[in-house]
């Protein structure tokens, strides 16, 4: 079991700027986020696309801001727990018992959750008996690449992760390539290694179509795809991969007893806390009347957030509002040397 | 100003007046019509305003640029009259306009 003062759902900009908050008010805090990386949507959806309205920084990219605001946590140590999709939050007198999908535990006063739309799932196959499958010969993500040895595996997808499988897979299995579309979005050199492959016959090119159905009792046997001209093909495959990005979902934050309305949770607006004493929610995924969305609403979301976690975590201190120009010990903090 | 019809999951047709500059998602969050999600608020980046277009409407609408059609690889069963609601901009020319919600955003 981790005890920590606060524990932050979600390292997207919000939840590390409300970490750094924490850290300079003297609060520990661990980041648990169901992505691999730190960032959030700023990394996911946008690394590239440029940002303008950050307060002082003329223009930036997703991933600039994200590193900037890793940078800006440089003097302090923070925990990040990735690939944890925090999945239970239960009450035990005055701390928040938090778990995760992987097993993972926390004992905490304070639960900030800064979770943007939800955490972000692999988008699926439309066919319902596709679920049976999963995990067992349908995956959404390898995690093994050895189990496809020998094996026919039909990937569908047009970006780089299912043009760049179809090519690592194809020196040891017989790989389909399936796309709703001749063009694809992977990077030129890996489109043009696909279509040599073609040539070789090691990769067998279906475009315009789209999986209709799967067939298979125990295992899965084959499945149907359609063409953009209703023609209808059956493959044969031991393997279903599917790339088609992630999805951003609630989950299980619908469970925790929180007032949600339109898939955000409702707070007030000096704490950012919810219906439940020690929960608070800030960045996108908090709502009150007059909520932009926008990054910066998530810094100050933060900010507020973190100065009442300081009244549960040091219930028999008394906070006091300091400077980070002045304050001798926020820049002990800091590790910087006061004048 | 333009009349635009949104027919939901449910099959219900829903006519709303959408100011002109505003997008078909914008024109359907603002009136709380169910089914389009727009999880990244009208960035081209995450595919759950997705749409279906009458088809009689498909060559009067503005082209689709790449990054629109990039994206609507993730979407959910994509077909040749799909669009992002997020990029189909409001004006008199749109006025009559008809789209179907998919069954799911994802």
């Amino acid at each position: 079991m981790n005890k920590t003062d606060a524990l932050i759902i979600g390292a997207g900009p919000t939840g590390l700027f409300t970490a750094h908050q924490l850290k300079l008010i003297g609060l520990d805090c661990e980041i648990v986020d169901n992505l691999d990386k730190i960032g959030g949507q700023c990394i996911e959806l946008y690394p590239d696309k440029p940002i303008y309205d950050i307060p002082a920084v003329p223009e930036c990219t997703g991933e600039e801001l994200t590193n900037n605001l890793i940078n800006q946590l440089k003097p302090f140590d923070i925990k990040f727990h990735l690939n944890e999709r925090v999945d239970e939050v239960k009450k035990d007198n005055n701390n928040w018992i938090v778990k995760t999908n992987n097993g993972k535990s926390f004992s905490t006063p304070n639960v900030i959750i800064a979770g943007g739309v939800g955490s972000f799932e692999p988008r699926k196959f439309a066919p319902k008996e596709c679920e049976k499958f999963e995990n067992k010969s349908i995956f959404y993500s390898v995690r093994d690449k050895n189990i496809f040895k020998g094996k026919t595996v039909t990937i569908f997808g047009g970006g780089d992760s299912a043009l760049d499988w179809a090519v690592e897979l194809s020196k040891n299995a017989t790989v389909n390539l399936v796309h709703r579309r001749d063009e694809f979005r992977a990077a030129q050199a890996t489109v043009d290694k696909v279509h040599e492959l073609k040539k070789t016959g090691k990769i067998n090119l279906f475009t315009k179509y789209q999986m209709t159905e799967v067939k298979g009792n125990e295992k899965l046997e084959s499945i149907d795809i359609k063409h953009d001209n209703d023609e209808i093909k059956n493959i044969k495959t031991d393997y279903v991969l599917g790339f088609f990005g992630l999805i951003m979902q609630l989950g299980p934050i619908a469970k925790w007893g929180l007032n949600i309305n339109k898939k955000t949770i409702e707070v007030d607006t000096e704490k950012f806390e919810t219906n439940q004493k020690g929960i608070y929610a800030v960045g996108d995924i908090c709502t009150y009347p007059g909520k932009l969305k926008l990054i910066l609403s998530g810094f100050h979301e933060g900010a507020l957030a973190a100065r009442a976690c300081f009244k549960l975590a040091r219930p028999d201190e008394k906070y006091r509002f300091e400077f980070t120009t002045s304050s001798k010990t926020i820049k002990d903090r800091l590790g910087v040397k006061s004048d | 100003m333009a009349k635009i019809t949104y027919i939901t999951q449910d099959n219900q047709n829903h006519t709303l007046d959408v100011q002109n500059g505003l997008t078909v998602m914008e024109g359907a969050v603002q009136n709380d019509i169910p089914g389009i999600d727009a999880d990244c608020g009208g960035g081209m980046a995450c595919a759950t305003c997705h749409v279906y277009v009458k088809e009689e409407w498909l060559d009067k609408l503005p082209k689709k640029e790449d990054g629109e059609e990039d994206m609507l690889d993730m979407a959910f069963e994509p077909k040749k009259n799909s669009r992002l609601s997020c990029q189909l901009i409001v004006s008199d020319d749109l006025d009559g306009l008809i789209v179907n919600i998919p069954s799911k955003q994802g």
